[in-house]
């Protein structure tokens, strides 16, 4: 059994389709897994046993047809299991978006995502635990309690995609979506010792995901290494026509690249990500995985982003204010619970004030002031501009370097509760990951070392718009060269 | 900057939020010290500087005008409230 959930994505493929392994045993043995940790960890909010086992017997009737004709093309992920974060709408169950407003909400239709991977073959295992409407970088703002981190469970696994990050570190999925409008699939990943891409703005279709902030939301990949990410990326990537914000360009397929050295490369290190205050573990760790990629045949260059200390004042704006419009959606009267009252009024009132969580308020408190009249320039307006500044420093750090190495996050994974009532304080975990999304750029956040208490420190690479093939490179020559990816909590052990 | 009470009550209104005392007195302290957070921001010089709405060249995305399937009625009112001879129900709209 321990066997089977040590496979990764790539040699669980090789493995179904030699017929050394079926796809049945494989979901079974993290539906175990699930069976067995998921009351400690929390990581999901619904499973679909049932169902994952029907496609998984489907699975192997295709595998041992394709075994007497494999000239037949076989989509890339038939029989394997995955997890999906609960803000991404999968026709036949719950999508809550860890809040009480959409409880009990069935989505009549799969997002491009779900689609995309359920005809590559894919199974989904359930959904998995987030921040309400994904705003947190922890999971305690989840509506259905928090999720808790593997490596130690009285942390937090980091948010809002923390249900993924931790099933893939327990290994209660092998690989899961999450989405990051912040920072929500690089942050817990680094929480968690996992690999997670957020990919550049356009690239994935967010048709069917439940819109946060739409000028920075994208759907993301987290999973054990670089290969299986950049596997599931090149499924679920590219144009879709029913969301117009996608583009039109080539996806890169699932194959990394095979380069001995990373000599060429030119890696920027800007000064602005090493800051007074971050635990200085994580910086030790961060330049000790920088110097790897020198060592490696990188070349290191400086890099000056002087905005980026801005980043979260403007995405604290920006985000909230995109959230107050989208989310007025969420008024009692066709989906989710109803509060009843005599009036109209009162039941957009009431529904709104009883189903929504603390921080979803504040947020929406927030969005609503800074785009309310008399204030719209003074913040919103400031914003976008401050927004154009902060774009302006990759734009001019991309003439000089190919790929930017960074920090995650300013700490490993905290506390659970740690923060208490100071949202600000919780807002400045997001420090260094809110530039990407605010410029639309990928990142790619993996583990390279680890804390006095054993916790996952990662670091992120970014890269110019649709260039995600050249993180997967650096960071897959980076895996190959050193075992941190590798490592794994004691519950998986 | 600190928010005064009708403040922070006028924005809930606008966001046809429901607060209770306790929940007003505690967002005027949190949205105050935020909001003095945001006030860095007003000593960049931004006048020559354009707005990014969004990071993606903006275009129109045009498709033919034709008919097809879209999401099933009685689907769709399965996760409606209040149900009524195949349509949503609501409280009057008008007094």
């Amino acid at each position: 059994m321990s066997g089977l959930i040590d496979l990764s994505l790539v040699q669980a493929v090789q493995a179904l389709r030699k017929g050394d392994i079926s796809s049945r045993l494989l979901i079974e043995a993290y539906l175990e897994r699930i069976n067995q940790l998921d009351a400690k960890l929390h990581a999901f909010l619904a499973i679909a046993p049932e169902k994952a086992l029907a496609q998984a017997e489907a699975a192997d009737r295709r595998l041992q047809a394709w075994r007497r004709h494999p000239e037949e093309p076989l989509p890339a992920l038939l029989g394997i299991p995955v997890a999906v974060k609960d803000v991404l709408c999968v026709a036949g169950m719950p999508c809550t978006c860890g809040s009480r407003i959409l409880e009990e909400f069935y989505p009549p239709f799969h997002a491009t995502v779900v689609e995309r991977l359920l005809s590559a073959g894919a199974i989904i295992l359930g959904k998995t635990n987030t921040d309400e409407f994904a705003m947190g970088s922890s999971t305690e703002n989840s509506a259905y309690g928090v999720t808790h981190n593997p490596w130690d469970l009285e942390r937090v696994p980091g948010g809002s995609s923390g249900g993924s990050a931790a099933a893939v570190a327990a290994r209660l999925a092998l690989v899961a979506l999450g989405t990051d409008t912040g920072g929500s699939v690089r942050q817990p990943a680094s929480f968690c010792g996992v690999t997670g891409i957020k990919p550049t703005y356009g690239r994935v279709s967010r048709y069917g995901l439940v819109a946060y902030g739409s000028s920075l939301d994208v759907v993301g990949v987290l999973g054990r290494d670089v290969q299986d990410v950049a596997s599931v990326f090149s499924q679920i990537a590219g144009y879709d026509t029913k969301d117009a914000t996608t583009l039109d360009l080539p996806v890169p397929g699932m194959n990394v690249g095979e380069q001995a050295d990373l000599s060429g490369l030119r890696v920027g290190v800007p000064e602005e990500y090493f800051i007074p205050g971050m635990q200085a573990e994580v910086e030790e760790v961060v330049r000790q995985a920088i110097h790897m990629l020198e060592k490696l045949g990188a070349q290191l260059k400086p890099v000056s982003m002087p905005h980026t200390r801005y980043a979260l004042p403007v995405y604290y704006i920006v985000a909230p204010a995109e959230a107050s419009a989208n989310l007025a959606r969420y008024d009692g009267i066709r989906y989710g619970p109803r509060v009843p009252a005599q009036t109209l009024w009162g039941v957009f009132r009431q529904t709104r004030g009883q189903k929504f969580g603390p921080e979803v308020k504040r947020r929406i408190m927030l969005g609503t002031y800074a785009l309310s009249a008399g204030y719209y320039e003074a913040y919103y307006g400031q914003a976008q501009k401050v927004r154009t500044l902060i774009k302006q420093d990759f734009d001019a750090a991309f003439k000089d370097v190919d790929v930017i190495a960074a920090p995650v996050a300013p700490t490993t994974a905290f506390k659970i509760g740690g923060h208490g009532d100071d949202p600000l304080s919780m807002y400045l975990e997001d420090v260094f990951t809110l530039p990407a999304n605010l410029a639309g750029v990928p990142g790619l956040a993996f583990p390279v070392g680890f804390d006095q208490q054993g916790l996952p420190v990662g670091m992120q690479l970014m890269g110019p718009h649709f260039r995600e093939e050249l993180l997967f490179r650096t960071a897959f020559t980076y895996q190959r060269a050193t075992e941190w990816h590798k490592n794994t909590p004691e519950m998986v052990a | 900057m600190t928010l005064t009470r009708e403040e922070v009550e006028h924005i809930a209104n606008l966001a046809r939020l429901q607060l209770s005392e306790e929940e007003l007195a505690l967002y005027r302290g949190q949205l105050s010290a935020i909001l003095e957070y945001f006030s860095q921001l007003q000593v960049l010089d931004t006048t020559e500087i354009p707005p990014t709405a969004s990071v993606l060249p903006a275009r129109s995305v045009l498709r033919e005008d034709r008919v097809r399937p879209g999401l099933n009625r009685e689907e769709l009112l399965r996760n409606a409230p209040e149900e009524e001879a195949g349509q949503i129900r609501v409280p009057p709209v008008l007094d």
